[in-house]
């Protein structure tokens, strides 16, 4: 994105000095409020997509809400809820890592950066746990459905939206865990300081959004 | 800092083509498969476009070939709707939606508000890659397996058809990716680059159909992104999100596809239309007659076209009331088309006009726009619609604003900016007769297609009943004269790039913001921030560089 | 007056009372439709002459429209456009609201044909006969895709979806052959999933379904899945030749000649060596038989394209024995006479 942390200086605080402005821009600010609004702009198309699958969901539980609720109490609220604990953590600590970047502090947004990094994989273990489970009880979206602890029409159709809103949203944890080791690596190279954070401000909204979204594939799966 | 470049600057008396600009800045394939210079990404782009129409034309002419007699002809029934599922999907996703933002929306939206490049050029470099990739995704998806859905797959049949969707439905996705980001640069680019005294209300009327395009591309596009997502997944894995076998629903789909396609044929007329607003005060060199409306239409067509889209679904069982909801908001979007096309009429009024290549298009463009749009609006009287739904009348309307508007628009833009990106000008008789040709083709093409719906002609018939056949072979003629316009238009334009004669900066007198540099554009488009002083449609004054820089003839 | 502007729109006859108004409002807004396109595209000739470019250095007074004028480029069309909605949302209420004592069809439409069934029977492939100037409802609905009954004749369409029903109705007015048309996409015979509409005076009608149902012997529902379509009569191959012609098979299958067609023949298919299109080959055995019914893309034969549709679900195990019993019946070597079952 920015030329190449090697062509730039370290300076008396410690971190390496901001990168050159890029020519098209005339002031900082200026190119900083860029960065940000393209962020915004790009996770609202990110709420869009998610969007499509919500509205199925809807319209789903309409027409089956027997089985929708049925295939709600087979799922674990208690591995649903570690799950919302962890991703709510992260966000925290991803905030901390902002918050650090901002005032120069490398290090620290390193470590805080990394732990969101874990307890993202945390989350994936635990939902790897939920779909081998799944797998096992034959409690599987579409053709593949065996499960038949749901006895009301419907119940394919409610793993078809189950296995597809939280595998896109799993796949965009990865995503997001891919944004936050890159930035940790930059921090752990001090890149980072007041006149320069806006990569940290702008994998931190993206995480922020991946946990927004699970916040609203929680309750709507799991607990009503 | 020195003082600033003011647009009352004298160029020299003739025309010079400069010795350094975009197109020889670094010659070698490295700077242009690496740049981050917005015009060699336009280029890029209009490669590829230029590419996409072609092979999209030929799938067109195959299709009007096999029309030609009413049962089989050239090709058999499954060849034949892999014929049209290609053309649909080649021309609305390689060319229609990229084509004018692409190209000329890359190459001046940075130029007209005095800045010196996008928001973010290495994105902009992405979203073309993204694009290459998505469209090779889908065509060896359609070459392989081949697609026989039509381009737009409805379920049950699209989920359940042995032929390869999957890496179809992928390659759809991956170039709806490269149109959000296009659009989001653009969005980010006109909020925060604009050269000091470039107002809201002083940008060029194509920035601002730009800008409305590129809303639309950023919120409809990621519904098409998770539909072809959805039909990917049903399709390999049995999902049954869309099959009633497995409690699933098909007009889910309907809903969720028309979502992003309504929006999505605003995405292609609104750049045409922002292109007509520039050429037509070009060519009348007259203020735009009613600026804000035009601007503030755009903005108009882009937010009331999300709401329209159920009127693709009149005869699949909806409830009379959402057809009514989806009919009387349907008939808003034609309104502010209606107020642009006054508007522009009116700007020809005691206007200065010269009728060049590009005005003859423009003059197309309005014909086809109104008797397009009209017949949409015809389309949205829900009753009409019954009858002619799916039939070669909703062709016939859709091709005459594809082709008879968009087309037109690009055409015309084509040539008037010819000039400013490749400092030649083009041959102006042979423009004229290729336009003419093409206007005259299309409507050969077209008028009889309005006919073949009427009489009761579905869509998608390899073989039809013989009441059908004249009329199928007058629209198979007019398809070859349409055909040569084109063929006549790339040869000319290619030999004017080398031997076309020198254009000088401002060979049209135009006042656009972007005949203020060189043509072709240095690198960096400005040496200093520009200073506009006045509004890019406004005319009334005549600085003496207008009698002194010659035209194109 | 109506006769010309229907010809000279390319109109089909006007065959139910739904086609006059449908074809009125047709004329008015394409009436409007070419005055307004046609005024534009003149009047932008019309002012590229009158207001040509005269010299180089002419300048141009800057215009700027009146509130009025802006008020009337909105006003005018939009009072058009709802002018028109309304004449065509009154006339579509009209068409989504058949009237109580209209007569039922039940319109089925799989790949690629369309059957019909009354509620006292009988049932028909491909002809829907009606009477004329008696309301006449269609209840639709597909065993596969999204199909769409279009009758061009009487102005009226409607989608037919898989898992439900959907309604239209018309009156038709006066007798005669109508077409049918499928005009959604359906997959490579799209084009020929055509039917007719028979009109007949009330009374011939009256007579004609009585006729038809005299030969019945119990109520049969062309939709049921649970028994077979096609009451068993004689022999199993016999039976085997009017589940043939029922579900269509006929279609896709030569069953006079050995000329193959969108499918192989099933004359001498029986123990017949195939070459697959994966180049193995196989004997024709009534396992291979019963399989292509259900998964017909598991075993492909060399040179014919993957258009099979599955029967699994829509053949009893009986009528898919029955089907096996009448292709062994099909030699070319020697005729076997079966009766019954209509070709």
């Amino acid at each position: 994105m920015q030329s190449s942390a090697t062509a730039r200086k370290v300076t008396a605080e410690g971190w390496l000095e901001p990168p050159p402005l890029p020519h098209h821009y005339d002031t900082v600010e200026n190119h900083q409020s860029a960065l940000r609004f393209g962020m915004w702009l790009f996770l609202g198309t990110e709420v869009l997509l998610f969007a499509g699958i919500f509205v199925g969901y809807f319209v789903f539980r309409a027409y089956f809400p027997e089985s929708f609720e049925q295939a709600a109490r087979h799922l674990s609220v208690k591995l649903g809820t570690a799950n919302t604990l962890l991703l709510l953590t992260s966000s925290l600590t991803v905030a901390l890592a902002h918050h650090n970047a901002e005032r120069g502090k490398n290090r620290n947004a390193f470590w805080l950066l990394m732990a969101s990094v874990v307890m993202g994989a945390g989350f994936l273990c635990i939902k790897a746990v939920e779909y081998a489970e799944k797998f096992r009880e034959g409690a599987l979206p579409g053709k593949h459905f065996r499960f038949s602890e749901i006895t009301a029409p419907g119940g394919p159709i409610f793993y078809v939206v189950y296995f597809f809103s939280t595998g896109l949203h799993a796949i965009h944890v990865v995503i997001g865990m891919s944004l936050l080791t890159w930035v940790a690596v930059r921090c752990w190279r001090k890149e980072f300081s007041p006149g320069y954070y806006a990569p940290v401000e702008n994998a931190g909204l993206y995480w922020h959004l991946v946990d927004l979204v699970w916040i609203f594939l929680y309750p709507l799966l799991y607990l009503v | 800092m020195t003082a600033p470049i003011t647009t009352t600057s004298m160029a020299p008396a003739g025309p010079v083509f400069p010795k350094k600009h975009y197109l020889n800045d670094g010659t070698t394939v490295r700077s242009w498969l690496l740049t981050h210079d917005h015009k060699r990404i336009a280029i890029l782009y209009l490669i590829s476009v230029l590419i996409a129409l072609f092979l999209g034309g030929v799938f067109a002419m195959v299709i009007r070939l096999e029309l030609l007699t009413p049962g089989p002809t050239l090709i058999e029934a499954l060849t034949y709707n892999r014929m049209f599922t290609l053309h649909g999907l080649v021309m609305i996703f390689m060319f229609m939606i990229p084509a004018i933002p692409g190209v000329f929306g890359n190459f001046f939206l940075p130029i007209m508000l005095g800045a010196k490049d996008v928001a973010f050029p290495k994105w902009n470099l992405t979203s073309y890659y993204v694009y290459l990739a998505g469209s090779a995704l889908m065509l060896w998806g359609l070459i392989t397996g081949g697609a026989d859905t039509g381009w737009t797959f409805y379920t049950p049949y699209s989920t359940t058809t042995t032929t390869n969707i999957a890496p179809v439905m992928l390659g759809v996705f991956v170039i709806g990716f490269s149109s959000i980001l296009t659009g989001l640069n653009f969005i980010v680019t006109i909020h925060t680059l604009r050269a000091p005294g470039v107002t809201w209300f002083k940008m060029p009327l194509f920035v601002w159909s730009i800008y409305a395009t590129s809303i639309i591309q950023v919120l409809a596009t990621p519904v098409l992104g998770l539909t072809t997502l959805l039909v990917a997944a049903e399709h390999t894995f049995g999902f049954g999100f869309f099959d009633p076998a497995r409690g699933g629903d098909p007009i889910l789909f309907q809903h969720l596809f028309w979502f992003y396609s309504h929006p999505a044929v605003y995405i292609m007329v609104l750049p045409a239309m922002g292109v007509i607003s520039e050429t037509i005060c070009a060519y009348s060199r007259k203020n735009i007659f009613g600026y804000k409306m035009i601007a503030m239409s755009s903005l108009g067509i882009a937010f009331v076209g999300f709401f329209a889209w159920g009127h693709h679904l009149f005869t699949s069982g909806q409830s009379a009331f959402d057809a009514g909801a989806f009919g009387a908001i349907s008939m808003l979007v034609g309104v502010f088309t209606a107020i642009k096309v006054f508007n522009w009429v009116g700007t020809l009024y005691k206007g200065s006009i010269v009728f060049t290549a590009p005005f003859a298009y423009i003059c197309g463009f309005l014909f086809f726009l109104v008797f397009g749009g009209m017949t949409g609006v015809a389309l949205a009287t829900v009753s009409l619609d019954v009858h002619w739904q799916d039939t070669y009348f909703v062709v016939a309307h859709f091709h005459f604003i594809m082709v008879g508007a968009v087309m037109m628009g690009f055409l015309s833009g084509l040539h008037y900016w010819f000039p400013k990106m490749f400092g030649r000008k083009y041959p102006e008789n042979w423009a004229l007769l290729a336009a003419g040709l093409i206007v005259l083709g299309f409507n050969a093409t077209f008028i009889p297609q309005f006919l073949l719906g009427n009489a009761g002609m579905p869509r998608r018939y390899y073989e039809y009943p013989e009441r059908f056949a004249a009329l199928n072979v007058a629209s198979t003629a007019g398809a070859s004269l349409l055909a040569f316009g084109f063929v006549i238009i790339a040869i000319y334009l290619a030999v004017s790039l080398k031997y076309g004669e020198v254009a000088g900066r401002n060979p049209w007198g135009s006042r656009g913001y972007e005949w203020d540099v060189p043509s072709p554009p240095p690198t960096e488009n400005f040496d200093q921030v520009p200073v506009f002083t006045r509004g890019p449609h406004e005319y009334q004054d005549v600085p003496e560089e207008l009698g002194k820089v010659g035209h194109a003839i | 007056m109506n006769e010309i502007m229907r010809r000279l729109l390319f109109l089909p006859e006007q065959a139910s009372t739904f086609a006059k108004d449908v074809d009125h409002l047709h004329y008015f807004v394409i009436i409007v439709t070419m005055i307004a396109s046609f005024g534009v595209g003149l009047t932008a000739i019309a002012f590229f002459w009158k207001f040509r470019r005269r010299s180089e250095d002419q300048a141009t007074p800057f215009v700027a429209p009146t509130a009025m004028f802006e008020v009337l480029a909105i006003s005018v069309p939009l009072t058009f456009f709802l002018w028109w909605f309304a004449i065509g949302f009154k006339d579509f209420v009209k068409l989504t609201s058949p009237p109580p004592d209209a007569m039922d069809v039940y319109v089925m439409g799989k790949q690629w044909m369309w059957k019909f069934a009354y509620p006292e029977g009988p049932n028909a492939i491909g002809v829907l006969h009606v009477p004329a100037n008696r309301p006449v409802r269609l209840l639709i609905t597909s065993r596969d895709v999204i199909h769409s009954v279009f009758i061009p004749a009487f102005r009226v369409k409607m989608d037919a979806q898989p898992g439900r029903y959907t309604e239209t109705w018309f009156t038709a007015t006066k007798p005669g052959r109508y077409q049918i048309l499928c005009t959604e996409y359906c997959g490579a015979q799209h084009s020929k999933m055509w039917g007719e509409v028979v009109v007949m005076a009330p009374e011939a009608f009256d007579e004609w379904i009585k006729e038809q149902q005299r030969g019945l012997v119990s109520r049969q529902d062309v939709l049921a899945d649970e028994t077979s379509q096609v009451t068993p009569q004689g022999s199993l191959a016999q039976w085997g030749k009017q589940v043939a012609v029922y579900q269509g098979c006929l279609r896709c299958h030569n069953v006079n000649s050995t000329e193959p067609a969108t499918g192989p023949s099933w004359v001498d298919l029986y123990q017949q060596r195939t070459k697959l299109t994966d180049g193995r080959e196989i004997i024709a055995d009534e396992a291979y038989l019963t399989e292509s019914m259900m998964e017909p893309t598991a075993k492909i034969v060399a040179g014919y394209q993957p258009l099979m549709p599955s029967y699994q679900g829509k053949l009893s195990g009986p009528e898919a024995a029955a089907l096996v019993e009448y292709i062994k019946s099909l030699r070319s070597d020697r005729t076997v006479q079966l009766t019954g079952g209509e070709e």
